[in-house]
């Protein structure tokens, strides 16, 4: 089936939350702190300004907690008195004109008397950087199994390594935004979103509302990538704030600088390895310690790096392995969900190392992944027996063939022989990622889908999980109209709006097709026993069910219902961090083929084969789709998109020189997958969505180092940090010779 | 800062006129004011976006006179007299390739994309000297990994020559 709103965006239809009809509105705009730590001694409002066309909001017109609720309860929706990073908001503006509100935000001074930042998160902080807790540590983390310290000691090779990966910006092609309105005494905030309940636990929360008197309803929504999972909740309470106090609808829209520089970003982190091997390769331990920037409020940090951590080892057997994470607070904007949530830098780390490993013991990359690929009995870190029948090794094998693999490190060997000033090299990478909420997460969540049937017999599915380009629209459609024997055209799905749609989780972790598809599944059987067929009903037989059902009870509702179960056989155990930590991975293989300029130093990738197991694949081109656009961004975090920060701040909030792959940066991404249907996901699927990042940068950066002979430990690998490192190592064109 | 600058009128505005998707319309706004601005807020065409605000990501593309150009960046002044086209100017149904080979997914950068594409198409003789990737690079997309939209856009001429066009969409 093709993309159900594909003919609305093609043609400018789609209507955003920027495109929405509204009338009689003031614009609304943040006032930020200018600075990374300290007091607010003053704010000055520009003399020749007249403020009182101008509504202005700060902290003391919040009705509830000055809280924007997530994990923990210390992150402000408007400083009150101290800022504890820069961008942090201070003040709300509204007012008709856009430029007049755009002035007034320039025409107010927020002063503050500066205190001593954290801002590395690599180094200690000294004793008057320490803000949270005894030492900055935001959280705290331990996975182990065996005993690493005695295993490392008695292994014939210990191989070490240190690896870095750097800030990412969604760069999302829609910018943040919100409208907030009155209807009666419901407050009614819409926009681009990816977790319509998240928002309303933190309206309620802040304005000290209840859930009736509250509605949150999701706008058509340009890209997400993590970027609209706990962001929005803020954008969405300065938007209320604005609106409570004018009594008018608010509209408040970031522009791309004030995107990129005030809204979260992929965190930032560093990744120590130590490694005992038998001299043939095999992992005899693995002792992991992860390094996350959380930035200046804990927000999301400590399940990222939960997910990092249970990541960090890679999909190897070893029966001695420690991973120990730490979330550092610093007085960075804060950090947040991004694709991936921490997997991929751990399994860039990882995937960097083995081939740092490979180099080191004089052994083959690929063969030195074959020995040590799970294989199904054994246990990833947290203990957890791999049994699914998946032949990953078949994947491997997949992706080694398509990308004429070993005909083209001949082929280069030849290649960088004969060419002066170009180089060629092939890297892998082999991963894996957990599809849905870790652990006992998902039965925390008690997800919940409706599917109403209507009075013409069709159905309607009622979900809180929203479209942001991924494809929720046509793969639910496709889930109901298949389990009902329907035609798409029978089915429709509901706007996500809280009056109307059950709390099915958020939007986020690879889970909505999987876990929130398996209860779409599961409420049209409910809705087919309730009109009084039994599972073998299918096609005109429920359509005139459910017709029937209304001409018998006129005026009522029609509807089935599921709520999350869990798979049985799947236990966690938070305490220890042992236990089933995701019910499917999804396992992958992936090939870069990548052109070095020696002059330049510039990287090129030229070829790129992405291999991978999913379990069913529900629609191709959508799974194809998520695959390629997943390795874009993936190439664009491994070469080019770096953050440059100036005291806390990003210095580079603009496409101009924060650069995205361009179609001309990037080639055709071949994708393949093999299929293992996964009895517990909708149709047999696994999570797909967040796979796709993991796997582009670490393949890339052992392709740079296969192509030139260096040791990039860092991404982004930029031209420049490529050049330093060539030129330090006394690399280029002559030792390449 | 003047107290007037805060006021919702604009305080030196223009009347003029310029064609729109092939009708004559008049607008009266200060002449600075983007044609992004001017035609998504006065005109109510909401169907091109606004991505980046500093004609880096395409997501705005009109054509001016003809040539696919960022709105973000032309003052509306300067489309006096001349010829705007938008999104809205294009025929749906020239629009199945991009359907079926996954162009659009987020649809924030598609109403742009499909404005550059279709300027391909129409111009199909640059193609001699320049790629499918090298004429659509002016258009960010974060979702697609582009190979939906080349494998449209090769596909849309395809069909226009009347070869097979088969997109990778469809294997």
């Amino acid at each position: 089936m093709r993309r159900r709103e594909a003919l609305a965006k093609l043609t400018g239809r789609e209507q955003y939350v920027d495109d929405l009809p509204l009338d009689g509105f003031l614009w609304g705009m943040t006032v930020r702190s200018p600075a990374p730590r300290g007091r607010v001694t003053t704010v000055r409002f520009a003399k020749d300004v007249d403020w009182s066309q101008f509504v202005i909001v700060d902290h003391r017109d919040i009705p509830g907690a000055n809280v924007v609720a997530l994990i923990e309860e210390d992150q402000p929706v408007l400083a009150a008195g101290y800022v504890r990073h820069v961008h942090e908001p201070v003040l709300l503006v509204a007012h008709p004109s856009r430029e007049a509100v755009r002035r007034a935000v320039r025409a107010i001074d927020i002063v503050v008397a500066p205190e001593p930042p954290a801002l590395d998160f690599r180094l200690a902080p000294t004793p008057e950087q320490i803000q949270y807790g005894p030492d900055n540590v935001l959280k705290q983390l331990k996975i182990e199994k065996g005993e690493v310290e005695r295993a490392l000691a008695h292994a014939p090779v210990v191989v070490s390594g240190t690896y870095e990966t750097g800030a990412q910006e969604h760069v999302y092609l829609e910018t943040q935004g919100m409208i907030a309105h009155l209807d009666g005494d419901v407050l009614v905030v819409k926009g681009s979103m990816q977790c319509p309940y998240y928002v309303v636990k933190a309206l309620q929360h802040a304005l000290a509302r209840d859930e009736a008197h509250v509605r949150v309803i999701q706008t058509p929504t340009g890209g997400g990538f993590g970027g609209k999972e706990e962001f929005p909740s803020h954008i969405a309470l300065h938007a209320a704030l604005l609106a409570l106090k004018s009594g008018r609808a608010v509209k408040l829209i970031y522009d791309r600088g004030e995107d990129m520089a005030a809204t979260t970003k992929r965190h930032p982190a560093l990744v120590r390895h130590r490694t005992g091997l038998a001299r043939d390769g095999r992992l005899l331990a693995q002792d992991i310690e992860v390094l996350i920037d959380g930035g200046a409020y804990v927000t999301l940090s400590p399940v990222v790096l939960s997910r990092a951590i249970i990541h960090a080892a890679g999909p190897y057997a070893c029966d001695h392995v420690r991973i120990r994470g730490r979330a550092m607070f610093t007085n960075a904007v804060p950090f947040g969900a991004f694709r991936g949530f921490g997997a991929p830098q751990t399994q860039f780390a990882g995937e960097r190392h083995m081939d740092v490993i490979a180099r080191t013991l004089a052994v083959d990359p690929v063969e030195l992944r074959r020995v040590n690929l799970l294989r199904d009995g054994q246990t990833t870190a947290t203990g957890q027996v791999i049994r699914d029948g998946t032949d990953r090794l078949a994947v491997m094998e997949r992706a080694l063939a398509l990308s004429r693999y070993h005909e083209k490190r001949d082929e280069h060997a030849a290649f960088n022989a004969t060419h002066d000033v170009r180089r060629r090299g092939m890297g892998l990478a082999m991963f894996y990622h957990g599809a849905g909420f870790t652990g006992g997460g998902e039965v925390a969540l008690k997800s919940r889908v409706r599917v109403a049937g209507r009075a013409d017999g069709g159905v309607e599915v009622l979900s809180a999980n929203i479209e942001m380009g991924q494809g929720t629209l046509t793969v639910f459609t496709e889930l109901a109209a298949a389990r009902l024997g329907l035609d798409p055209d029978d089915v429709t799905i509901a706007q996500a709006d809280t009056s109307r749609v059950p709390n099915s989780g958020p939007t986020v972790a690879s889970r909505t097709t999987m876990i929130v598809g398996g209860l779409v599944e599961r409420a049209a059987d409910d809705l087919r026993r309730r009109v009084g067929l039994d599972s073998t009903a299918r096609g005109a037989t429920v359509k005139q069910a459910i017709a029937r059902w209304h001409r018998e009870h006129p005026g009522k509702e029609l509807f089935g219902e599921a709520s999350y179960e869990k798979p049985p056989g799947i236990e966690w155990d938070d305490q220890s961090y042992r236990g089933d930590a995701y019910g499917a991975f999804a396992w992958a293989t992936y090939v870069a083929e990548v052109e070095v300029d020696l002059r330049t130093c510039a990287t090129r990738v030229i070829d790129f084969t992405a291999v991978q197991e999913v379990g069913k694949v529900l629609n191709p081109t959508l799974a194809r789709g998520q695959v390629q656009g997943g390795v874009v961004q993936g190439i664009g975090w491994a070469l080019m998109e770096e953050c440059k920060w100036r005291e806390g701040a990003m210095a580079n909030n603009q496409l101009t020189n924060y650069l995205i792959p361009t179609s001309d940066d990037v080639p055709s991404i071949r994708v393949d997958f093999l299929e293992n249907p996964y009895p517990h996901g909708a149709g047999g699927a696994k999570g797909l969505g967040e796979l796709p990042i993991d796997g582009p940068a670490p393949a890339i950066v052992n392709g740079v180092a296969a192509a030139t002979g260096a040791d990039p430990r860092v991404i982004p690998l930029t031209a420049e940090r490529l050049m330093e490192l060539m030129e330090s190592a006394e690399f280029g064109m002559r030792s390449a010779e | 800062m003047s107290t007037n600058s805060a006021l919702h009128t604009p305080h030196s505005a223009l009347s003029f006129t310029f064609s729109l998707n092939g009708r004559q319309v008049s607008v009266e706004v200060d002449p600075a004011d983007r044609l992004l601005d001017t035609l998504r807020y006065r005109l109510g065409l909401t169907g091109t976006k606004e991505g980046c605000g500093e004609g880096e990501c395409g997501a705005c593309t009109v054509y001016l006179d003809g040539l696919p150009v960022n709105s973000c960046l032309i003052p509306t002044y300067q489309v006096r007299d001349r010829r705007v086209e938008t999104i809205e100017s294009l025929d749906p149904g020239a629009l199945e390739p991009f359907e079926r080979c996954g162009a659009t997914q987020c649809g924030a950068c598609t109403p742009g994309v499909v404005m550059t594409a279709w300027w391909i198409h129409e111009h199909s003789e640059f193609l001699q000297t320049h790629t499918i990737r090298e004429l659509m690079a002016g258009n960010l997309c974060r979702c697609t990994g582009y190979d939906g939209i080349v494998d449209a856009v090769a596909d849309s001429l395809g069909s226009k020559a009347g070869g097979t066009g088969k997109g990778k969409g469809e294997t």
